[in-house]
Protein backbone atom coordinates (compact mmCIF):
# COMPACT_ATOMS: atom_id res chain seq x y z
CA UNK A 1 0.00 0.00 0.00
CA UNK A 2 1.45 3.35 -1.05
CA UNK A 3 2.06 5.46 2.10
CA UNK A 4 0.13 8.52 2.57
CA UNK A 5 2.53 9.54 5.11
CA UNK A 6 3.95 13.35 4.21
CA UNK A 7 8.12 13.29 3.94
CA UNK A 8 7.68 17.01 5.13
CA UNK A 9 5.83 15.80 7.93
CA UNK A 10 8.52 13.11 8.75
CA UNK A 11 11.71 14.89 8.51
CA UNK A 12 9.93 17.99 10.79
CA UNK A 13 10.21 16.11 13.74
CA UNK A 14 13.91 16.27 15.52
CA UNK A 15 14.88 12.79 16.83
CA UNK A 16 13.33 11.64 13.43
CA UNK A 17 16.10 13.91 11.94
CA UNK A 18 18.79 12.78 14.56
CA UNK A 19 17.54 8.96 13.45
CA UNK A 20 18.06 10.68 9.82
CA UNK A 21 22.06 11.04 10.29
CA UNK A 22 22.48 8.75 12.26
CA UNK A 23 21.45 6.04 9.29
CA UNK A 24 23.16 8.86 6.76
CA UNK A 25 26.69 7.24 8.24
CA UNK A 26 25.98 3.54 7.97
CA UNK A 27 22.95 1.30 8.24
CA UNK A 28 22.27 0.32 12.06
CA UNK A 29 19.44 -2.30 13.89
CA UNK A 30 16.67 -0.73 15.67
CA UNK A 31 18.33 -1.62 18.89
CA UNK A 32 21.71 0.28 17.58
CA UNK A 33 19.61 3.04 16.75
CA UNK A 34 17.64 3.21 20.17
CA UNK A 35 21.10 3.40 22.23
CA UNK A 36 21.61 6.92 20.86
CA UNK A 37 18.54 7.91 22.44
CA UNK A 38 17.17 8.45 26.18
CA UNK A 39 13.76 8.03 24.92
CA UNK A 40 11.81 4.84 25.63
CA UNK A 41 13.10 2.11 22.92
CA UNK A 42 9.00 2.13 22.05
CA UNK A 43 9.03 5.65 21.08
CA UNK A 44 12.06 5.34 18.66
CA UNK A 45 10.39 2.39 17.62
CA UNK A 46 7.52 4.28 15.93
CA UNK A 47 9.77 7.20 14.65
CA UNK A 48 11.33 4.47 12.62
CA UNK A 49 7.94 2.77 11.47
CA UNK A 50 7.40 6.68 10.44
CA UNK A 51 10.41 6.62 8.36
CA UNK A 52 10.00 3.89 6.99
CA UNK A 53 6.28 3.97 5.92
CA UNK A 54 7.26 7.36 4.09
CA UNK A 55 10.16 5.44 2.49
CA UNK A 56 12.93 7.48 3.54
CA UNK A 57 14.25 4.69 5.97
CA UNK A 58 14.44 1.03 4.10
CA UNK A 59 14.25 -2.06 6.51
CA UNK A 60 16.52 -4.97 5.35
CA UNK A 61 16.95 -8.58 6.96
CA UNK A 62 20.54 -9.08 7.27
CA UNK A 63 20.73 -12.74 8.52
CA UNK A 64 18.45 -12.94 12.02
CA UNK A 65 18.88 -9.02 12.46
CA UNK A 66 17.34 -6.05 10.76
CA UNK A 67 18.85 -3.37 9.94
CA UNK A 68 17.99 0.12 8.63
CA UNK A 69 19.37 2.37 6.27
CA UNK A 70 18.31 5.31 4.31
CA UNK A 71 17.01 5.20 1.35
CA UNK A 72 18.62 7.57 -1.42
CA UNK A 73 15.96 8.28 -3.59
CA UNK A 74 13.62 9.50 -1.41
CA UNK A 75 16.38 12.10 0.18
CA UNK A 76 16.81 13.39 -3.23
CA UNK A 77 13.21 13.84 -4.01
CA UNK A 78 14.01 16.06 -0.59
CA UNK A 79 16.53 18.03 -2.03
CA UNK A 80 14.69 18.21 -5.64
CA UNK A 81 11.06 20.01 -4.15
CA UNK A 82 13.77 22.81 -2.89
CA UNK A 83 15.38 22.37 -6.17
CA UNK A 84 11.74 23.14 -8.25
CA UNK A 85 11.56 26.41 -5.84
CA UNK A 86 15.43 27.45 -6.26
CA UNK A 87 14.73 27.12 -10.37
CA UNK A 88 11.77 29.42 -9.85
CA UNK A 89 13.68 32.07 -8.55
CA UNK A 90 16.60 31.65 -10.94
CA UNK A 91 13.89 31.92 -13.87
CA UNK A 92 12.96 35.02 -12.36
CA UNK A 93 16.40 36.33 -11.28
CA UNK A 94 17.64 35.82 -14.99
CA UNK A 95 15.05 37.84 -16.36
CA UNK A 96 15.72 40.86 -13.62
CA UNK A 97 19.82 40.38 -14.57
CA UNK A 98 18.67 41.17 -18.71
CA UNK A 99 16.07 43.95 -18.26
CA UNK A 100 18.38 45.96 -16.05
CA UNK A 101 21.22 45.32 -18.39
CA UNK A 102 19.05 47.48 -21.08
CA UNK A 103 19.98 50.35 -18.03
CA UNK A 104 23.58 49.44 -17.66
CA UNK B 1 29.38 25.22 -13.45
CA UNK B 2 28.17 27.56 -10.31
CA UNK B 3 24.84 28.37 -10.04
CA UNK B 4 24.14 32.23 -9.96
CA UNK B 5 20.63 31.13 -7.59
CA UNK B 6 21.81 29.04 -4.53
CA UNK B 7 18.53 27.87 -2.04
CA UNK B 8 19.37 26.83 1.53
CA UNK B 9 16.60 25.03 3.63
CA UNK B 10 17.53 22.99 5.80
CA UNK B 11 14.63 20.61 7.04
CA UNK B 12 12.74 21.32 10.58
CA UNK B 13 13.83 24.74 10.28
CA UNK B 14 10.94 27.95 9.74
CA UNK B 15 13.40 29.83 7.29
CA UNK B 16 14.13 29.76 3.66
CA UNK B 17 17.15 31.67 2.68
CA UNK B 18 17.80 32.68 -1.63
CA UNK B 19 20.94 33.63 -2.54
CA UNK B 20 21.99 35.39 -6.14
CA UNK B 21 24.87 36.32 -7.81
CA UNK B 22 24.12 39.03 -10.29
CA UNK B 23 26.15 40.51 -12.95
CA UNK B 24 24.72 44.26 -12.57
CA UNK B 25 25.94 47.02 -10.12
CA UNK B 26 23.64 46.62 -6.81
CA UNK B 27 21.78 50.10 -7.99
CA UNK B 28 20.12 48.08 -10.55
CA UNK B 29 19.00 45.16 -8.34
CA UNK B 30 17.38 47.58 -6.17
CA UNK B 31 15.69 49.69 -8.86
CA UNK B 32 14.26 46.08 -10.32
CA UNK B 33 12.66 46.27 -6.97
CA UNK B 34 11.23 49.36 -6.01
CA UNK B 35 10.19 50.56 -9.67
CA UNK B 36 6.28 49.29 -10.08
CA UNK B 37 7.10 48.63 -14.33
CA UNK B 38 10.22 46.60 -13.96
CA UNK B 39 9.43 44.56 -11.08
CA UNK B 40 6.05 43.64 -13.02
CA UNK B 41 8.37 42.17 -15.93
CA UNK B 42 10.36 39.99 -14.28
CA UNK B 43 8.09 38.66 -11.70
CA UNK B 44 5.78 38.01 -14.30
CA UNK B 45 2.79 39.99 -12.74
CA UNK B 46 0.66 43.01 -12.06
CA UNK B 47 1.73 45.44 -9.87
CA UNK B 48 -1.26 46.89 -8.23
CA UNK B 49 0.42 49.14 -5.86
CA UNK B 50 4.22 49.24 -4.54
CA UNK B 51 4.56 51.82 -1.73
CA UNK B 52 8.36 51.91 -1.44
CA UNK B 53 8.30 53.59 1.95
CA UNK B 54 8.46 52.18 5.63
CA UNK B 55 4.64 50.83 6.36
CA UNK B 56 3.75 51.86 3.14
CA UNK B 57 2.01 48.46 1.16
CA UNK B 58 2.58 46.77 -2.05
CA UNK B 59 0.12 44.13 -4.09
CA UNK B 60 0.64 42.07 -6.48
CA UNK B 61 -2.28 40.60 -8.85
CA UNK B 62 -1.14 37.55 -10.82
CA UNK B 63 -3.94 35.79 -13.51
CA UNK B 64 -3.14 31.92 -14.09
CA UNK B 65 -3.92 30.42 -17.19
CA UNK B 66 -7.52 29.30 -16.31
CA UNK B 67 -8.46 33.56 -15.87
CA UNK B 68 -8.24 33.05 -11.78
CA UNK B 69 -6.43 35.88 -9.77
CA UNK B 70 -4.00 35.00 -7.36
CA UNK B 71 -3.66 38.52 -4.67
CA UNK B 72 -0.29 38.81 -3.01
CA UNK B 73 0.34 41.52 -0.99
CA UNK B 74 2.54 42.70 2.12
CA UNK B 75 3.89 45.96 4.36
CA UNK B 76 7.32 47.27 3.57
CA UNK B 77 9.03 47.82 7.05
CA UNK B 78 12.49 48.87 6.16
CA UNK B 79 13.69 50.62 2.77
CA UNK B 80 17.65 51.23 3.00
CA UNK B 81 18.66 52.83 -0.85
CA UNK B 82 20.78 50.17 -2.52
CA UNK B 83 21.20 48.39 0.31
CA UNK B 84 17.90 46.52 2.47
CA UNK B 85 14.36 46.15 2.08
CA UNK B 86 12.33 44.40 4.94
CA UNK B 87 8.99 43.47 4.02
CA UNK B 88 5.92 40.85 4.92
CA UNK B 89 4.75 38.30 1.96
CA UNK B 90 0.99 36.97 1.96
CA UNK B 91 -0.73 34.99 -0.65
CA UNK B 92 -4.42 35.81 -0.06
CA UNK B 93 -6.92 33.15 0.34
CA UNK B 94 -4.32 30.45 0.30
CA UNK B 95 -4.35 29.48 4.18
CA UNK B 96 -1.10 30.56 4.12
CA UNK B 97 0.00 33.27 6.98
CA UNK B 98 2.43 35.87 6.17
CA UNK B 99 6.33 35.26 5.75
CA UNK B 100 9.16 37.92 6.69
CA UNK B 101 10.94 38.62 3.77
CA UNK B 102 14.71 40.24 4.28
CA UNK B 103 16.09 41.21 1.33
CA UNK B 104 19.77 42.59 1.97
CA UNK B 105 21.53 44.14 -1.36
CA UNK B 106 25.46 43.80 -1.49
CA UNK B 107 27.84 45.63 -3.98
CA UNK B 108 30.51 42.99 -4.73
CA UNK B 109 32.48 45.29 -7.44
CA UNK B 110 31.10 47.94 -9.50
CA UNK B 111 29.29 45.41 -12.05
CA UNK B 112 28.64 43.12 -9.48
CA UNK B 113 26.18 42.46 -6.36
CA UNK B 114 24.92 39.87 -4.74
CA UNK B 115 21.30 39.90 -3.22
CA UNK B 116 20.21 37.20 -0.22
CA UNK B 117 16.28 36.92 0.17
CA UNK B 118 15.56 35.53 3.95
CA UNK B 119 12.01 34.25 4.53
CA UNK B 120 11.10 33.24 7.80
CA UNK B 121 7.71 31.56 8.08
CA UNK B 122 5.09 31.40 10.82
CA UNK B 123 5.35 27.05 11.11
CA UNK B 124 7.69 24.48 9.35
CA UNK B 125 4.60 23.44 8.65
CA UNK B 126 4.24 26.88 6.27
CA UNK B 127 7.91 26.49 4.86
CA UNK B 128 7.54 22.90 3.95
CA UNK B 129 4.25 23.70 2.32
CA UNK B 130 5.65 26.54 0.35
CA UNK B 131 8.86 24.50 -0.78
CA UNK B 132 6.68 21.96 -2.33
CA UNK B 133 4.13 24.12 -3.49
CA UNK B 134 3.14 22.64 -7.02
CA UNK B 135 4.21 26.05 -7.91
CA UNK B 136 2.74 24.99 -11.28
CA UNK B 137 1.02 28.26 -11.65
CA UNK B 138 3.72 30.39 -10.48
CA UNK B 139 6.61 28.30 -12.48
CA UNK B 140 4.89 27.77 -15.51
CA UNK B 141 3.39 31.35 -15.44
CA UNK B 142 6.61 32.95 -14.97
CA UNK B 143 8.05 30.81 -17.83
CA UNK B 144 5.38 31.81 -19.92
CA UNK B 145 5.58 35.50 -19.38
CA UNK B 146 8.82 35.57 -20.02
CA UNK B 147 8.98 33.62 -23.31
CA UNK B 148 6.05 36.27 -24.07
CA UNK B 149 8.52 39.17 -23.27
CA UNK B 150 11.90 37.78 -24.84
CA UNK B 151 10.43 36.55 -28.06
Amino acid sequence: MKSRRDVFQAIADPTRRAIIALLAVQALTPGAIAENFDTARQTISKHIQILTECELVRQENKGREIVYHLNPQKMKEIAEWAEQYRQLWDTRFNALEDIMKKYL
Amino acid sequence: MEQKTKIHAEPGKQEIVVTRDFDLPVALVFKAYTEPEILAQWMGTKVAKLECQSFGSYRFETTDPMGNVHVFSGTFHEIVPDKKITRTFLMENTGFEVQIEYLDFESVSESKSKLTMHMVFRSVEFRDKLLQMPFAFGLNMAHNRLEDIFK
